[in-house]
């Protein structure tokens, strides 16, 4: 049952990857990325990692995916359809890719993956919270913060960059 | 970890993954979908480290948290650059990446 | 020793006047700036006063003779164990008798420019530079190493420029200035090759290690020669370049009747009285170097000297602007210096011709500076130079007139007056060493005395000419210093030279050579007297003389197109056949090289840079291929 699952979660994963950035409609685009995003999530259910699963349905499927499309609608018509892509971009892509991704997978099945032997930790919520606020050696209080800094300065910065300005009403 | 799936298919498909959305950062010219190219590119690479973390060290949670903060990071990404792509389609009424050429000489 | 710690300050409080007036901006009155000159340089001149009566009266000369005494002394720059550049203060009894050479005609300038200088633009910086230039003579004189003494020789050089080319708005003047600094420039550059080639074989610059009679530093190198003349022969000939460049001897005299563009009385102080006696001074200070190492050189400077005095002396019978007859004549004093020099032995009645050098370098500041302000003061009153304007002043100018006629006594020789001693002092030894020498002297002596009164009569006597306005006697802060200095030409005569300024310090007793004495005397009437003759009243005698003379006289009056030979050998043959060359190599090959590698980067730059297409493809493309490339190679090629 697992296994089926994961072949199948894989099978939507990569193919919406490919159609996501090769359809010529950009809406779809986006929902076939979030199509990519919940499947990743399902991943990450089946590895049983619950809450970053949920953070990823929630922050990428409902955030992010959600902002694109906003960004689609504001800047697009809906029917808009893409111009094909230069053919030197392409084929350049594609080549760049392809050896990529056989240099990649060489190295990958070329490598032993040692597993180690310590008892699989349980991840239950008190873990997790108690080691992101830790202040420990697993703790990660201080990236959390830097997060944080960082969501906020994103935030301000977003307001000002798409704000509109008195000299961008002049152009 | 999935009792007879070896950790190899993960890396499968997140390399597949990662590559398509290089192919994708390289082939279109529309700012929103180049980021939404990116955006394949981050998770692939927080599909690995999640299956690290499981398969190798499952007595750790470093890639879970990993993955968390590329999760935080990729939200913050994703609103400062739709921000500039809002600023980009004021000035240029478009967001084809040809037509937005000023970085020139 | 300590007791002369004070001389220090004779140097330094002219450079703190330099200092003073050149930077104060206040908008005070004029002569409030040559007052505060004036006082600085006299309190110069006093303390130069002490020290030079303290030096050779009170203290006195020791058992051998007069001690050079190093007042103050600090190592500058150290350059290796031996050779070390020192700053500092040395009296002996040349620079002593040269500090109140200095300082007395530098005082007289001062207080005489205030009136000279009336109302002139810059009379603030015209004694800033005055005062720059006693500081640098002062050094110079005081130097207790050869390498001091260049440091301040280029200073008193860089001031002549300054006041030289005082009137810069007047091409001639800037001109003239440009010329002085780069002919004695030129000449210092032997000076310097000099010094390095002396200081490379002895290992010092000290003029106490150089001079001391009996030193071994010289034995080491003796032997060393180059194209058959010893070094120190070649070394003190450079040297001697130098000192011919700032002493105007020939060939390098072409400046000197130009520097003339400069006031009058800069002219006085510098071209006449004090900087181009720097060379004299300097053969002298090396005088026992030159004696005994190179007495080769001292030849030149016996045959130079004495040449270039009737030389100097032939021109100036031609001159007709006042203050290049005077600038001829001290051409041709300042050559009697250097021949006395030359001529001069080592030690007691063998020195004489060292003494009588000394002597009439004193005798010389004085007189030269009075005939130089009173010229000065004639120009004053009647706005020319030239003698052609003038006539008949005596009645006009009394004061003038009466130092005037001193002067002319003085530079002519006739007793008691003090060119009579020391021009006297140098026909002996003159005498002494050659015949033909002796003669040239002898020669010149008369004509000296000939142009002076030519000078005279037509200036004083002779007709009047018609003037802008009546002349005046000029105002008492300049005939002071006129009064002054006459007195000096008159009694300096008496000191007792021989006894106090000699080649090895130890005095001794001269006496009058009567039969020496008397022809130069006779010579000297005997100028006198056709000069009354031919220009007491104005004739047309004098005309039809240099009519007769033809080509003579126009190659006389044309200072024997010297000047031009200099033009033609620089602008014609160097600037043409060197310089343009160089020239047109500089700008085709190494201009052109350095523009065609501009050139090259401009235009690959050009073609280049249409791979910045601004699309944001090719640069992902590129960022991504490449970075595909270094994990490749890393991963692949590197291991």
């Amino acid at each position: 049952m697992n296994v089926a699952m994961f072949y199948l979660l894989s099978a939507i994963i990569l193919i919406f990857s490919v159609l996501s950035v090769t359809t010529r409609k950009i809406l779809r685009a986006a929902v076939y990325l979030l199509f990519v995003l919940i499947g990743t999530s399902g991943i990450y259910f089946q590895l049983n990692y619950e809450f970053l699963a949920a953070v990823q349905l929630t922050l990428y499927a409902g955030g992010i995916v959600v902002l694109i499309i906003f960004s689609i609608l504001l800047t697009h018509h809906i029917s808009h359809k893409f111009e094909r892509p230069a053919l030197f971009n392409l084929l350049g892509g594609i080549a760049v890719a392809a050896i990529g991704a056989g240099a990649v997978l060489y190295t990958v099945f070329d490598h032993q993956f040692v597993a180690s032997t310590a008892p699989a930790l349980d991840v239950n919520m008190t873990a997790i919270g108690e080691q992101l606020l830790g202040m420990d050696k697993n703790g990660y209080v201080l990236p959390f913060e830097l997060i944080s800094i960082l969501l906020l300065a994103a935030l301000i910065s977003a307001v000002v960059v798409a704000k509109k300005g008195k000299e961008t009403e002049e152009l | 970890m999935i009792e007879g799936i070896p950790i190899y298919h993960f890396l499968i498909v997140s390399t597949i993954m990662f590559f398509v959305g290089v192919c994708g950062f390289i082939i279109r010219r529309n700012l929103i979908t180049m980021l939404m190219a990116v955006e394949l590119i981050l998770n692939s690479v927080n599909i690995n480290f999640v299956v690290f973390n499981r398969y190798l060290y499952p007595d750790q949670l470093q890639g879970h948290f990993f993955t968390l903060f590329i999760v935080g990071v990729a939200a913050t990404e994703a609103a400062v650059a739709i921000a500039l792509i809002i600023n980009i389609y004021r000035r240029f009424k478009s967001i084809e990446v040809q037509n937005v050429s000023e970085m020139k000489f | 020793m300590t007791g002369y710690a004070y001389t220090v300050l004779i140097p330094l409080i002219p450079l703190c006047m330099f200092l003073v007036l050149g930077l104060l901006t206040v908008k005070w009155k004029p002569i409030v700036f040559g007052i505060m000159g004036t006082v600085g340089m006299g309190t110069s001149f006093v303390l130069s006063l002490i020290t030079a009566i303290n030096y050779f009266f009170v203290v006195g000369p020791g058992p051998n003779g007069f001690e050079p005494i190093i007042a103050t002394k600090v190592t500058w720059l150290r350059l290796t164990e031996f050779l070390h550049i020192d700053l500092g203060v040395m009296l002996d009894p040349i620079s002593v008798m040269m500090l109140v050479v200095i300082t007395t005609v530098s005082l007289m300038v001062h207080l005489y420019s205030m009136g000279y200088m009336k109302g002139e633009v810059g009379f603030q910086r015209f004694y800033a530079f005055l005062s720059l230039f006693s500081f640098s003579m002062l050094g110079l004189v005081l130097a207790t190493n050869i390498f001091q003494m260049y440091i301040f020789w280029e200073l008193v050089g860089v001031s002549s420029f300054l006041l030289i080319g005082y009137y810069y708005e007047k091409p001639s003047a800037v001109a003239a200035s440009k010329k002085a600094f780069i002919v004695t420039r030129f000449a210092d550059l032997g000076f310097l090759i000099g010094i390095l080639v002396l200081s490379f074989y002895t290992k010092t610059f000290d003029f106490a290690d150089l001079t001391a009679p009996n030193t071994t530093i010289f034995a080491e190198s003796a032997s060393v020669s180059f194209i058959g003349v010893s070094v120190f022969t070649w070394a003190m000939l450079l040297i001697f370049m130098g000192g011919a460049g700032k002493s105007a001897m020939f060939p390098l005299h072409i400046w000197l009747p130009d520097a003339m563009e400069g006031p009058t009385p800069v002219s006085a102080l510098i071209h006449a009285a004090t900087m181009v006696v720097a060379g004299v001074y300097l053969v002298a200070r090396m005088f026992p170097v030159f004696h005994f190492q190179a007495p080769g050189a001292l030849e030149v400077v016996a045959w130079v000297g004495g040449f270039t005095s009737l030389f100097a002396a032939v021109i100036a019978m031609t001159q007709f602007d006042i203050k290049r007859v005077l600038a001829f004549s001290t051409l041709s004093q300042i050559g009697y210096m250097m021949l006395a020099l030359g001529v001069s032995g080592y030690g007691g009645e063998e020195g004489l011709g060292y003494m009588a050098s000394m002597f009439h370098l004193f005798t010389h500041a004085m007189f030269k500076a009075l005939l130089f302000l009173g010229a000065g003061s004639i120009i004053h009153a009647v706005h020319s130079n030239d003698m052609n304007d003038m006539g008949g002043l005596r009645k006009y100018m009394p004061i003038t007139h009466i130092t005037f006629l001193i002067a002319c006594l003085t530079i002519s020789g006739i007793p008691p007056f003090s060119g009579f001693f020391s021009k006297d002092e140098i026909l002996v030894a003159a005498h002494n060493y050659s015949n033909t020498l002796f003669s040239i002297e002898y020669i010149t002596a008369g004509l000296t005395a000939f142009y002076m009164f030519r000078l005279y009569f037509r200036v004083f006597w002779g007709n009047e000419r018609h003037y802008h306005h009546t002349p005046h006697e000029s105002p008492l802060v300049m005939t002071i210093p006129l009064m002054v200095l006459a007195f000096a030409s008159i009694f300096s005569g008496f000191l007792p030279f021989s006894e106090l300024v000699t080649s090895d310090k130890i005095g001794f007793e001269t006496e009058t050579h009567l039969m020496v004495a008397l022809p130069s005397v006779l010579i000297g009437v005997l100028g006198i007297v056709v000069a009354w003759i031919l220009y007491k009243k104005e004739s047309l005698v004098p005309k039809s003389i240099t009519e007769k003379l033809g080509i003579v006289y126009t190659a006389t009056f044309n200072k024997f197109y010297i000047d031009e030979v200099y033009l033609f050998v620089t602008k014609r043959v160097i600037f043409n056949y060197i310089s343009r060359p160089v020239a047109w190599f500089d700008r085709q090959i190494i201009d052109g090289f350095m523009v065609g590698i501009g050139k090259v980067t401009e235009k690959t730059s050009y073609e280049i840079k249409e791979m910045q297409s601004g699309q944001l493809q090719h640069y992902a493309f590129a960022f991504v291929a490449g970075t595909l490339i270094l994990v490749l190679s890393l991963l692949y090629c590197l291991v």
